[in-house]
C-alpha cells in the first residue's frame, strides 16, 4: 500500500488552501484528490463575480478565484489527482480511490476531509404535489447552464432565498427567462443583503417573505406551484393560497455538508451544522483527520473557506511533526440565538478562530463569550443576520479555567 | 418492421412481460406494446417490493395460489434473472387485545392457508427479530422476501427480448378489431399492428382493453397508495419489514419495509380515487405517514431522512352489474377465441407475475398446439454493480474497463461503465429515469445534484440526442428548452 503524509479529499478552495499552506509549512509529501476532472471546486460553475475581496482585495469571477489556488498549487509541485472519487475512508486513515488507472488505496497520517456540500433536495423536503420534469435545484441548474451549455427552462420561480437561488434568478433573466417569484419561507431572506440587491431588486423579481410552496402541479412537465403565506411557526394562513404557472421550479433551500465519508471513518458529527465536531486545530474526534471548508459548515463566502483551511493547515503540521495535538477537554456551547459555533470544542492552549451564525436577525445587540461567570469578550453589533457568517480570534490566554466556554447574543 | 406477430402483447409491466418471457420459450413471434417508454412506468415500478407470503390474500382461491406458487419459487427466479432479493421474512405485528385477536385469526387463517412456517410470538420474541421493531403481538411469516420490483419487471422483459421478443413504446393500444383473417388488427397512438393472438396486461387500463377485446366491461375503483423513501442512514435500523394489524377489510394499513437496497419504504397509505389517475403525494398523507410510521418503527420514521416520495395505484375494478370488486381474473373465452384478458390483477401481482403467465400459457395451449424454443435461455444477467464488489473485484473490472473507474454518481456510487451499459440496454429505453432503474443512479440521497448532468450528457453523446429531445420519464418530460445563448 502507497503512504503519504497527508491526503487532501477534495480539491476546492479549501483543500487548495490546505495544501498550498501546508507545503509552505515544509510538508511535501501531499496528496490532493479531486472526483471532477479540474480541480477548483463548486467555484467553476460561479462565473459571476464577487469573490476574493476579503481574501485578495479585488473582485473575481469564482473560475478566477480558484484558478489563484490552483496556480499556486501548481507552483509548488502539489501533486493531485483528478477524475478520482474517494470512495471509502477508514478509522485508521486508509483511503480508496475509484481512478481509471485502477483502485488506490493509500495508508495517510493525517487526511483533511474537504469535500464541500450537496444541496437540499425536494425530496427531503416533501413538498406536495406531482413528480414532473422542470425541477432542479439552483446548483443544478447553474451547472447545466454554465458548465453544459443547457437551458433548463423559461417561466421560472424560485424556492428559497439562498444566495445560489438568488444568482440563479439573475443568471436566468440574463438568458432570456422570467423569474415570475423567489419565496422564503422564513420572515427574513436567507441569502446575502447584497445578492438580494443585485439579483433581485435590480431586475424587479419579487420576494416573497414568510411564504412557502404548498403544492406543485403539472406532469409530464411542471406548470404552476401554489404557494401560500405561513405564520410565525410556518404553518400556512388558509385563504392565503395563490397559483403561479411556471415550466420550471428553481429550489435554494439549503446545503448539506457532504459527510459520508467522514461518517465511514467514525467521525462525530454535529446535529446542528451537519459538519464534524472539531477543536481549534480543526482536527476531528478521530486523531489525524481535519475538516474545513463547507464540509464542515456551509459558508456564504469562499474567502472565509480559503482563510479558514490555511489555519487547518497549521494545525495539521502541528500534528504531524509532534505526532498529537493537545486534548481539546473545553466545550464550547451555544447560548440564545447562537445556531452553531465551530470549534465545538478546545484546549485552552492556543489562539483560536471562532465561527458562528446567529439563528434568527437581530439589531443592536452584543455577542458575549463567557466562561462560568467570567466574561471573555463582549462585542457590540449594530446588526446580526444569519446569511452573515460571524468571525472573530481569541487568544489563549483568555480561557482561564476548564469550565465550557459559552457564545450567545444579548438583546 | 414486420408488423404481423402471433401474439401482440398489450402492456409491458411486470405481467406482461412475465408472459412476454413465458410465451418466448415457445416458437411464436411475440411483441410487447406498451405506452409508456419503460416497462416500469406503471403499478411494476411504484410499490411495496415484497415478495407476499399469501397469508394476506384473503379467500380469493387463484391469488392465494399464484402468491405461494410464487414466493416458493423465488429464490430461483431470483438466481435466473439476476434481481436483486433477499428472503428476509416479516412481523406483522399488533398492540393491546383486539389487534391480538384479529392477529390470532390472521394466523388460523394462514395455517388453513398452508403459508409455511408462520409463528404467533411476544414482544421479547419480536425485539429479537428486530430490536428496532415495537409491538406485543406478532406473527412472524418466515418465507416474505423483499425484492427489486423495477428491476424484476426489467429483468422479465430483458430476458423476453433476448428471447426474441420485440418490444414497442410508446405505442397506447386504442383499438382493436378481428379482421375477416381471424387475426386481431390493433390500432396505437402511433402505428397499427396485426396478431394471431391478443393477451392483455394493460394493468390500470386493462378494463379499456376488456371492452375492446369482448370480454367484460368493468368500471375502475382505484386505490391510491403514497410512499416516503428513508435514507440509508434509517435502513441500517432495520433487517425486516413490519406490517401492522389489518383492518376489518383485510387491508393493512402503512407498513416498513426495507428495500434490498438499504433504503426503507413507509407507506402505502390507502385512499379511494375512483376512476381517477392521481400520482400527486399530499400533505395529509405525508403527516399520516410520520405518525403511522413511528408507532412501528420509533425513532427513525423522521424528516431528515426524507429522501424521495412516490407514489402507486392500485388497479381494482368492479363488475357494473354486481357491483362487487373483480379481483386477479385470468379469462379466456369461446366466444373470443385466441385472447387471454388479465383483469384487476392488484397486489401481490409482482409476487404472482409468473404463476400468472404460466396459466396465461396453459389457455394458450388450449386452443393452439405450440412447439418449444430450441434456443430458449432462461438465464438474463443485470449491469454489474460495482458498489457490490470486493475490493479485488472492483480492481479487475478498472483493468477491463477504465470506465469503472470514473465515479457518476456519487451516492450509489456508479460508475461510467454501468451508466453506459444502462443507456445501451437492450429493450432501447433511453429516458433518464430508464438509466435509474437500471443503476440506481440518482436514487441516492442527493437525488442526481452530482449525477443528472453527466447521464445527461451521456445520453445525448452515446445516443446522438439533442439535448431537447431528452425525457425524464415520459413524453412531455423534457429537460431541457435548448441551448445557453
Ligand atoms: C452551487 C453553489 C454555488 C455557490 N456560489 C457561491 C458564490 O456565488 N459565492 C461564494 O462566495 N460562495 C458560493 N458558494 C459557496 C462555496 O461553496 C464556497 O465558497 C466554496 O466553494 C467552498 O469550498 P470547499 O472547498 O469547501 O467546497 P467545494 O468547492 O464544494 O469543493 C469540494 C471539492 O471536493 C470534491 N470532492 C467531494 N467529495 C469527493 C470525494 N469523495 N473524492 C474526491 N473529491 C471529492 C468535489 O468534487 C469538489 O471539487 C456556492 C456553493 C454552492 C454549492
Ligand atoms: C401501492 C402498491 C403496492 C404493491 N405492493 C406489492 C407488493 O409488495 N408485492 C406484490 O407482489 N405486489 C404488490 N403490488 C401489486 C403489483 O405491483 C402489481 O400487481 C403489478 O405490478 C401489476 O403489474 P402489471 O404489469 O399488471 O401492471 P403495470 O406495471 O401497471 O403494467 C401495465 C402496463 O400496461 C401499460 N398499458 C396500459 N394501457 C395500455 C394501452 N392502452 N396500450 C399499451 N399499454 C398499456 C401501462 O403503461 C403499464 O406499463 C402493489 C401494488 C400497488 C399499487
Amino acid at each position: 500500500m502507497n503512504r503519504r503524509d497527508v491526503v487532501i479529499i477534495g480539491g476546492g478552495p479549501a483543500g487548495l488552501a490546505a495544501a498550498a499552506a501546508l507545503k509552505k509549512a515544509g510538508i511535501h509529501d501531499i496528496l490532493i484528490v479531486e472526483r471532477e476532472k479540474q480541480l477548483g471546486g463548486i467555484l467553476r460553475q460561479c462565473i459571476h463575480d464577487g469573490f476574493g475581496l476579503t481574501r485578495f482585495g479585488e473582485t473575481l469571477s469564482g473560475p478566477e478565484y480558484s484558478q489563484r489556488f490552483i496556480n499556486e498549487v501548481k507552483d509548488l509541485q502539489i501533486e493531485s489527482i483528478t477524475n478520482a472519487t474517494v470512495i471509502d475512508l477508514s478509522n485508521d486513515k486508509v483511503v480508496t480511490i475509484d481512478t481509471t488507472e485502477g483502485l488506490l488505496k493509500i495508508q495517510a497520517r493525517a487526511v483533511i476531509l474537504t469535500m464541500g456540500c450537496r444541496e437540499r433536495t425536494r425530496g427531503a423536503l416533501a413538498i406536495p404535489g406531482t413528480r414532473p420534469a422542470g425541477i432542479y435545484n439552483a446548483g443544478v441548474a447553474q451547472s447545466y447552464m454554465n458548465l453544459y451549455n443547457k437551458m433548463v427552462g423559461k417561466n421560472i420561480v424560485i424556492m428559497g432565498s439562498g444566495d445560489i437561488g438568488l444568482i440563479m434568478a439573475r443568471r436566468l433573466t440574463l438568458e432570456g427567462a422570467h423569474v415570475s417569484a423567489v419565496f422564503e419561507i422564513l420572515p427574513y431572506p436567507s441569502g446575502l443583503p447584497r445578492n438580494i440587491e443585485q439579483c433581485l431588486n435590480d431586475y424587479n423579481i419579487p420576494l416573497y417573505l414568510s411564504h412557502s410552496v404548498i403544492d406543485i402541479k403539472g406532469d409530464p412537465r411542471i406548470e404552476s406551484v401554489v404557494a401560500a403565506q405561513v405564520d410565525e411557526k410556518q404553518k400556512i394562513i388558509p385563504g392565503t393560497e395563490k397559483e403561479f404557472p411556471c415550466d420550471t421550479l428553481i429550489l435554494s433551500v439549503g446545503l448539506i455538508p457532504e459527510n459520508e465519508l467522514s461518517l465511514s471513518a467514525g467521525v462525530s458529527l454535529d446535529g446542528r451544522t451537519k459538519g464534524a465536531i472539531v477543536d481549534e486545530n480543526f482536527q476531528t474526534d478521530v486523531p489525524g483527520i481535519f475538516a474545513a471548508g463547507n464540509v464542515l459548515h456551509v459558508h456564504d463566502l469562499v474567502d472565509f473557506v480559503s482563510l479558514e483551511a490555511e489555519k487547518l493547515a497549521e494545525g495539521v503540521s502541528r500534528y504531524l511533526k509532534e505526532g498529537s495535538l493537545p486534548e481539546a477537554d473545553i466545550p464550547v456551547e451555544t447560548g440564545s440565538n447562537i445556531g452553531h459555533v465551530i470549534p465545538q470544542k478546545i484546549s485552552g492552549t492556543r489562539d483560536i478562530q471562532m465561527s458562528l451564525r446567529v439563528r434568527r436577525p437581530v439589531k443592536k445587540c452584543r455577542l458575549v463569550i463567557s466562561q462560568g461567570s467570567h466574561t471573555i469578550k463582549s462585542i457590540p453589533m449594530p446588526k446580526a443576520i444569519p446569511a452573515e457568517m460571524i468571525q472573530l480570534q481569541l487568544k489563549a490566554d483568555s480561557f482561564i479555567s476548564k469550565e465550557p466556554v459559552e457564545v450567545r447574543i444579548d438583546e | 418492421m414486420e408488423k404481423l406477430y402471433d401474439v401482440a402483447i398489450i402492456g409491458g409491466g411486470v405481467i406482461g412481460s412475465a408472459v412476454a418471457r413465458e410465451l418466448s420459450r415457445y416458437q411464436l413471434k411475440i411483441c410487447v406494446l406498451e405506452k409508456e417508454l419503460d416497462v416500469c412506468n406503471g403499478a411494476s415500478g411504484r410499490n411495496t417490493g415484497l415478495l407476499h407470503s399469501g397469508i394476506l390474500s384473503g379467500d380469493h382461491k387463484l391469488r392465494t395460489e399464484c402468491c405461494l406458487e410464487g414466493n416458493a419459487e423465488f429464490d430461483q427466479v431470483a438466481e435466473e434473472l439476476d434481481v436483486p432479493f433477499r428472503r428476509s421474512g416479516k412481523l406483522i405485528v399488533g398492540f393491546g387485545e383486539e389487534e391480538k385477536l384479529c392477529l390470532e385469526k390472521l394466523y388460523e387463517h394462514g395455517l388453513q392457508c398452508k403459508v409455511p412456517g408462520i409463528r404467533m410470538i411476544g414482544a421479547d420474541e419480536i425485539k429479537k427479530i428486530e430490536p428496532n421493531a415495537d409491538g406485543e403481538t406478532a406473527i412472524y411469516v418466515p418465507s416474505a422476501g423483499i425484492l427489486c420490483p423495477y428491476t424484476y419487471a426489467i429483468a422479465l422483459a430483458e430476458n423476453a427480448a433476448q428471447n426474441g421478443v420485440h418490444y414497442h413504446f410508446d405505442q397506447e393500444v386504442t383499438g382493436i378489431e378481428k379482421g375477416a383473417d381471424g387475426n386481431y388488427k390493433i390500432s396505437t397512438v402511433k402505428s397499427h399492428w396485426t396478431a394471431r393472438w391478443v393477451i392483455n396486461c394493460a394493468g390500470l387500463f386493462a378494463y379499456r382493453i376488456s371492452s375492446m377485446l369482448g370480454f367484460g366491461t368493468y368500471i375502475p375503483q382505484r386505490v391510491k397508495g403514497e410512499y416516503e423513501i428513508l435514507d440509508k442512514k434509517a435502513g441500517k435500523f432495520l433487517s425486516i419489514p413490519i406490517y401492522p394489524a389489518p383492518s376489518e377489510n383485510g387491508d393493512c394499513d402503512i407498513h416498513i419495509t426495507p428495500t434490498v437496497d438499504g433504503n426503507v419504504l413507509v407507506g402505502p397509505t390507502l385512499k379511494e380515487i375512483g376512476d381517477e389517475i392521481d400520482y400527486s403525494a399530499t400533505q395529509e398523507k405525508i403527516d399520516e405517514m410520520m405518525i403511522q410510521g413511528a408507532r412501528l418503527f420509533p425513532k427513525h420514521v423522521k424528516r431528515e431522512y426524507f429522501i424521495r416520495n412516490y407514489t402507486g395505484i392500485f388497479p381494482y375494478v368492479v363488475d357494473p352489474v354486481t357491483m362487487q370488486r373483480v379481483d386477479f381474473q385470468i379469462q379466456s373465452d369461446p366466444h373470443i377465441s385466441h385472447a387471454v384478458n388479465l383483469v384487476g390483477i392488484s397486489t401481490p401481482g409482482l409476487t404472482s407475475a409468473l404463476p400468472i403467465a404460466r396459466r396465461v400459457v396453459v389457455k394458450v395451449l388450449e386452443q393452439e398446439d405450440l412447439l418449444p424454443n430450441p434456443a430458449f435461455n432462461p438465464i438474463r444477467k443485470g449491469i454489474i454493480r460495482f458498489a457490490d464488489q470486493t475490493d479485488e473485484e472492483k480492481a479487475r473490472l478498472i483493468g477491463e474497463d477504465p470506465d469503472y473507474g470514473e465515479i457518476y454518481c456519487r451516492c450509489e456510487c456508479v460508475t461510467k461503465a454501468e451508466i453506459k451499459q444502462a443507456v445501451h440496454n437492450i429493450l432501447g429505453v433511453s429516458t433518464v429515469s430508464g438509466i435509474k432503474y437500471r443503476t440506481r443512479a440518482t436514487m441516492g440521497r442527493c437525488q442526481g445534484g452530482y449525477c443528472e448532468t453527466r447521464l445527461t450528457s451521456m445520453i445525448e453523446q452515446e445516443l446522438h440526442r439533442d439535448a431537447k429531445d431528452i425525457l425524464l420519464n415520459q413524453n412531455g418530460a423534457y429537460m431541457f428548452v435548448g441551448k445557453v445563448k
